[in-house]
C-alpha cells in the first residue's frame, strides 16, 4: 500500500473518450502550431522522399518520416506508422516539403470517378485475390 | 523537379473504399478481412476550446480528443493500390467524413438486421453526396432472417443500389461485396454521358 499523499488525485490523462481513445496533447511535437484540418494532404496522397537523412533534419519525428518514405508511402500509412496524429502529421510533412526534402503525389481530382480502364483492373485484381 | 529518383519504386495511384455502418457493425472486421496489411489505426484530432491551463506555464492550452480510423491496403497491381477505410461510427465525427469522402471510389455500407436505423446515417450521407455505395447485409447470427429484398425495402434504398448479405469476417464474402461495388461504380461510369 502507497502513503503517497497524491494518491487518488487525478493527474495524467484521464480523459478517455470511449469511441476514440485517450484525450491527448499533441501539440508539443509541432511547437505548437496547429493547422484547421483542411483536406490539404489527402489520406491517400503519396509522400516520397526526396532525400535520404540529412544532419540537419529537424526532429525525430521529421527524420522517421523521411525514413518511412523512402519508399512511396501514403499519408495514413506515415501517420499510423509514426504513431502521431494525422493534424501533427501534416504540419510536419508542411515542413518536410518546404524544405525540399519530399515530394507529394496528389490523387487524381475529387469530382471525377475513375475510368472505365481504371475500374476494370481494379475489379480484375479483386477477382484474383 | 520532383521527379521520382530512378532507385525509388513508382508511385502507384491509389484508390479508396470507405467502409460505414453503425458501432460493432463489422467496419474493422470487414477491413482485416481483405487487407493485406493488419488493419492499421490512423488518428484525427478534435481540437476544442482552450480547457484549463498548463501547469508549468501557465499558459491555457487546447484540450483535444482523438477519433481512431482503421484502415487496410490491397495492393491491386504495381501501379494501382486500394485503401479501405472505416468511418467513424459516430455522427459527431461527421466531419471526418466529408474528408474521408473525397475522392472516395465508393462506399461499402454494413447494416447490422438487429440494428437496422444504425445505418440510416451512413445511407442519407452517401445519397447527398452521390458517392457510389452498396450495402452489406451483415448476418451476425447466420440464421439469415431477412432476404436482401426485405432489408432494401426496410432501408428505403434506390432499386439501382446493390444489396448483399455478407459475412464480415470472410474474405470471399467482403470480396465479393468490393468486386459489387466497382462494378456497380463502372455501370455508374459507363452510363454517365462524357462532357
Ligand atoms: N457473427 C459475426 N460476428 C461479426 C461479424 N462481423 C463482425 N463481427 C464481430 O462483431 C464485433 C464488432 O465488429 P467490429 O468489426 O469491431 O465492428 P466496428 O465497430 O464496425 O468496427 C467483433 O467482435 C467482430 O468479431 C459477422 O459477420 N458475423
Ligand atoms: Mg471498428
Amino acid at each position: 500500500m502507497s502513503t503517497d499523499p497524491l494518491d487518488g488525485v487525478e493527474e495524467g490523462p484521464a480523459w478517455w473518450d470511449h469511441e476514440a481513445g485517450p484525450v491527448v496533447r499533441p501539440y508539443m511535437v509541432t511547437g505548437g502550431r496547429v493547422r484547421p484540418t483542411t483536406v490539404d494532404f489527402d489520406l491517400i496522397t503519396y509522400l516520397v522522399a526526396t532525400a535520404t537523412l540529412a544532419a540537419d533534419t529537424p526532429s525525430p519525428e521529421h527524420q522517421a518520416i523521411l525514413a518511412l518514405t523512402q519508399e512511396p508511402r501514403a499519408v495514413a500509412e506515415v501517420a499510423s506508422r509514426v504513431d502521431l496524429p494525422l493534424g501533427v502529421v501534416r504540419v510536419l510533412l508542411c515542413d518536410l516539403l518546404s524544405d525540399g526534402l519530399i515530394s507529394r503525389y496528389d490523387p487524381p481530382a475529387t469530382d471525377h470517378l475513375p475510368n472505365v480502364e481504371t475500374l476494370q483492373a481494379v475489379i480484375h485484381g479483386l477477382r484474383a485475390l | 523537379m520532383d521527379s521520382v529518383r530512378s532507385d525509388t519504386a513508382p508511385v502507384p495511384q491509389a484508390l479508396k473504399i470507405l467502409v460505414a455502418g453503425g458501432f460493432g457493425a463489422g467496419k474493422t472486421t470487414l477491413v482485416g478481412a481483405v487487407s493485406e496489411i493488419a488493419p492499421l489505426r490512423t488518428e484525427e484530432v478534435l481540437t476544442t476550446a482552450g480547457v484549463g491551463t498548463d501547469d508549468t506555464t501557465g499558459v491555457a492550452t487546447k484540450t483535444t480528443t482523438t477519433v481512431a480510423m482503421d484502415f487496410g491496403r490491397i495492393t491491386i497491381n504495381p501501379s494501382l493500390v486500394l485503401y479501405l477505410f472505416g468511418t467513424p461510427g459516430q455522427n459527431r465525427f461527421w466531419f471526418l467524413w466529408d474528408e474521408l469522402a473525397t475522392g472516395a471510389l465508393g462506399a461499402v455500407v454494413l447494416a447490422d438486421t438487429r440494428r437496422l436505423a444504425d445505418s440510416f446515417a451512413a445511407i442519407d450521407y452517401f445519397e447527398q453526396r452521390n458517392t457510389p455505395f452498396v450495402i452489406a447485409v451483415n448476418c451476425f447470427d447466420n440464421d439469415q432472417r431477412y432476404t436482401a429484398e426485405q432489408v432494401r425495402e426496410a432501408l428505403d434504398v434506390d432499386g439501382h443500389v446493390p444489396v448483399l448479405l455478407t459475412d464480415a469476417r470472410d474474405r470471399m464474402s467482403v470480396k465479393n461485396v468490393l468486386i459489387t461495388l466497382v462494378e456497380h461504380v463502372l455501370t455508374m461510369v459507363r452510363s454517365s454521358v462524357p462532357a
